[in-house]
């Protein structure tokens, strides 16, 4: 089975080699390098104990493991699409992690990863891709959204709902997730215009993963990302999106300051979509693959577990006991896929409305009885 | 040689491709619609031999899509607006339904809007929320718009080109899940007319009428139907917005029975007014009061429900026996 061969394949080679070839991205804030260096930057000191950063490994590392797990179940037949994380997963768990867990997050259809630090089970968000539900995680108890698959639009629910903290006296915040194509939406325009002008305590989240299915970032921009801010009178960051550190960091500065009072922030996180958009999607057929390849040598696994390795603070033991683990989780996910029941044909009347109305009630019982009528029929 | 056998999605593909190069202010604007061909590759090729001015790659934003139609339209540019599904035509409904439809007639005729709102819509292919709707009744609810909805390769091929040459904006919607359906098209043959329904299979006992993704449904119960004896005449409808009725009003009289089928809730749906103008117009003829089938009145359902929600041939048949017995 390649799912254990694709996990190490992007990780193995020496992490970093070749990546000066790559544009410099002057305004980037990092961390850690691809090479696995830690370095310091000015406005963003962060203080990650070891026990953390095995922590973000350990995430990291199994995030990636349920994705190409559930690329696999798709291929299979077991899920109607995949909309696969590979290559954001740093841009996902160091957004994730820099939430308290009073603050709420709004996705869109890919963060797995953040899914995965706020608690939420896999098999709830693969049931979602199966067909089964909508999506069987508990929004309210998770402070994890349902997931926004119209683009753009839950920019808008994260803006109200900080509002609505700001006037409960709430010290929290939300985390609105969106995409680099997403920004051209009229509705994440009025989401930062709304933010702005009642200084809701919202941080805005891109990840730039440099394409909208096929459609590349300069058809969406003709800025940097992170500099639109400016024009809606709050501030942007660009952060290296593959860099866990970084992320963590600078997410954790911009909730701090929303909860603080201070108003939203953008933040563009610079990473990269490794896989197709959705597993219905062929990449080759917009970007070439030395494209892919250039990426790989910035993997956002390869440096951490260098930076690991070459402090010290992780051994062979830990790699191997987090493999481990990624093995018992693709097993579970795999199990819980195929075990997973249909749902009752009756489940889509269900909670249409808090309080159902007599002509849906009379029509599910229609419903049922047209069914019942092939139960013991020849049909 | 004039007829090649088609799909659906290859008959637009020729008829888009047909229209643009007949007319060289013909316009495609879409997300992924270059490059990438389409999600459905509907204009698979289209960018290469056209140019990125013709076939125009835009900023993941409906709204602006059709919104800029709307200016290209006033200089006098046929653009061919291309909504990646059907629940992401929303974010456009306001440049829709209150700019496309209403500019002809608030400029008096001055400024026209010969603008193609090509959306590929309702389900059975699988997909998650958002990507099944049948969006059809609120545009053709909307003075100022036309809507169509082909059902097969040749309504395709000359459909769409039809609309692109209209003078007014039309709603040309696609069954997504028929695009893979062949039929041969002859390319040299004289088109039907846009605007008009017509029968595809005769029969006496019950009229059924559908449009789109339904029509191959109808007449699948129409061939079950056969094996038990019963003959139905089914219509399709090709046409929403304006309905072509008359034939329909033909029939019913003599058949005296119909029923209606759509994938979309039943509740306020096309097939309410299609029952109410076959009431008033076959009063007299009908046998059994006009019944409908479609979707439940619930949000499209997770794809594990989608067999129930649609209307299927068992469902149709249902409503047949149901006519016939009053
Ligand atoms: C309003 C709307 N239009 C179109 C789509 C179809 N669609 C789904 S994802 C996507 C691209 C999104 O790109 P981006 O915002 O960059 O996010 P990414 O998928 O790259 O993470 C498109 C066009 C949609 N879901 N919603």
């Amino acid at each position: 089975m390649s799912v254990s061969s694709a996990t190490t394949e992007v990780v193995d080679p020496v992490p970093g080699a070749g990546a000066p070839h790559l544009p410099q991205q002057p305004d980037l804030v990092q961390l850690l390098t691809p090479e696995g260096e830690r370095v310091e930057h000015p406005d963003y000191a962060v203080d990650v104990s070891a026990e953390e950063l095995r922590g973000l490994y350990r995430d990291l590392a199994l995030v990636r493991r349920w994705d190409v797990e559930a690329t696999a179940l798709q291929r299979q037949g077991e899920l109607g699409i995949w909309a696969s994380l590979l290559g954001q997963e740093a841009a996902q768990i160091g957004a994730g992690r820099a939430m308290a867990d009073t603050d709420t997050a709004f996705p869109t259809y890919r963060e797995h990863g953040v899914a995965w630090t706020r608690g939420v089970d896999p098999l709830h968000v693969i049931s979602l891709f199966r067909g089964v539900d909508n999506g069987g995680w508990d929004p309210v108890a998770t402070r994890f959204n349902l997931y926004t698959v119209v683009i753009g639009a839950q920019t808008l629910h994260a803006t109200g709902y900080a509002m609505g903290l700001q006037r409960d006296g709430a010290e929290s915040a939300t985390l609105a997730f969106l995409g680099d194509g997403a920004t051209s939406q009229g509705e994440v325009n009025e989401a930062m215009i709304w933010a702005a002008s009642f200084s809701a305590p919202v941080v805005f989240f891109c990840q730039n993963n440099q394409y909208a299915i096929s459609v590349p970032l300069e058809r969406q921009s003709r800025v940097p990302l992170y500099r639109r801010a400016a024009g809606f009178g709050f501030p942007g960051v660009r952060v290296d999106g593959n860099d866990v550190l970084a992320v963590l960091a600078v997410t954790r500065a911009a909730l701090a300051a929303a909860r603080d009072g201070q108003g939203p922030t953008f933040i563009e996180a610079f990473t990269y979509r490794m896989g197709a958009h959705t597993t219905s999607d062929d990449p080759t057929r917009y970007r070439l693959a030395s494209e892919l390849e250039e990426w790989k040598l910035r993997d956002p696994i390869a440096r951490v577990k260098a930076y690991l390795s070459r402090s010290g603070a992780a051994d062979a033991g830990f790699f191997a006991g987090v493999e481990a683990e990624a093995d018992e989780l693709a097993a579970r996910i795999r199990r819980g896929t195929v075990e997973m029941p249909d749902p009752p044909g009756t489940a889509m009347f269900d909670q249409v409305y808090a309080e159902q109305t007599p002509p849906l009630a009379a029509q599910q019982a229609e419903f049922e009885a047209y069914q019942a009528s092939f139960a013991g029929g020849g049909h | 040689m004039a007829t090649e056998t088609l799909t659906i999605g290859k008959a637009l593909n020729l008829g888009l491709r047909r229209a643009m190069e007949d007319d060289a202010k013909v316009v495609l604007m879409g997300e992924d619609i270059g490059r990438l061909g389409g999600v459905f590759r509907i204009t698979d090729g289209l960018q290469k031999d056209f140019g990125e001015d013709r076939v125009v790659d835009t900023p993941l934003a409906e709204a602006g899509i059709l919104g800029t139609a709307v200016g290209l339209a006033m200089r006098g540019y046929r653009p061919v607006c291309e909504i990646q599904f059907d629940g992401f035509v929303f974010p456009a409904y306001n440049q829709i339904v209150t700019q496309v439809a209403k500019i002809h007639a608030r400029s008096r005729g001055r400024l026209p809007m010969p603008i193609v709102i090509r959306i590929p819509f309702g389900g059975g292919i699988g997909a998650v929320e958002h990507h099944s709707e049948s969006p059809e009744a609120y545009f053709a609810h909307t003075p100022g718009l036309k809507v169509v909805a082909v059902s097969n390769p040749v309504d395709a091929y000359w459909g769409i080109q039809q609309a692109i040459a209209h003078p007014d904006p039309i709603v040309f919607l696609e069954p997504k899940r028929r695009y893979w359906e062949k039929a041969p098209v002859d390319r040299e043959a004289t088109p039907d007319p846009l605007f008009a329904s017509r029968v595809v299979r005769g029969g006496d006992d019950v009229t059924v009428l559908a449009y789109g993704p339904m029509v191959k449904t109808a007449l699948q119960a129409a061939e079950a139907a056969a094996e038990e004896g019963r003959s139905l005449e089914v219509v399709d409808l090709r046409t929403v917005s304006p309905l072509d009725l008359d034939p329909v009003f033909d029939s019913v009289r003599r058949t005296g029975r119909c029923v209606v089928v759509h994938e979309a809730p039943v509740t306020l749906g096309l097939g309410a007014e299609i029952a109410a103008r076959v009431t008033e117009s076959c009063f007299h003829s009908l046998e059994a009061p006009v019944l409908r089938v479609g979707g439940y009145d619930t949000p499209y359902p997770p794809s594990k429900l989608e067999e129930e929600y649609l209307p299927d041939l068992d469902r149709v048949l249902d409503a047949v026996d149901r006519a016939l017995q009053f």
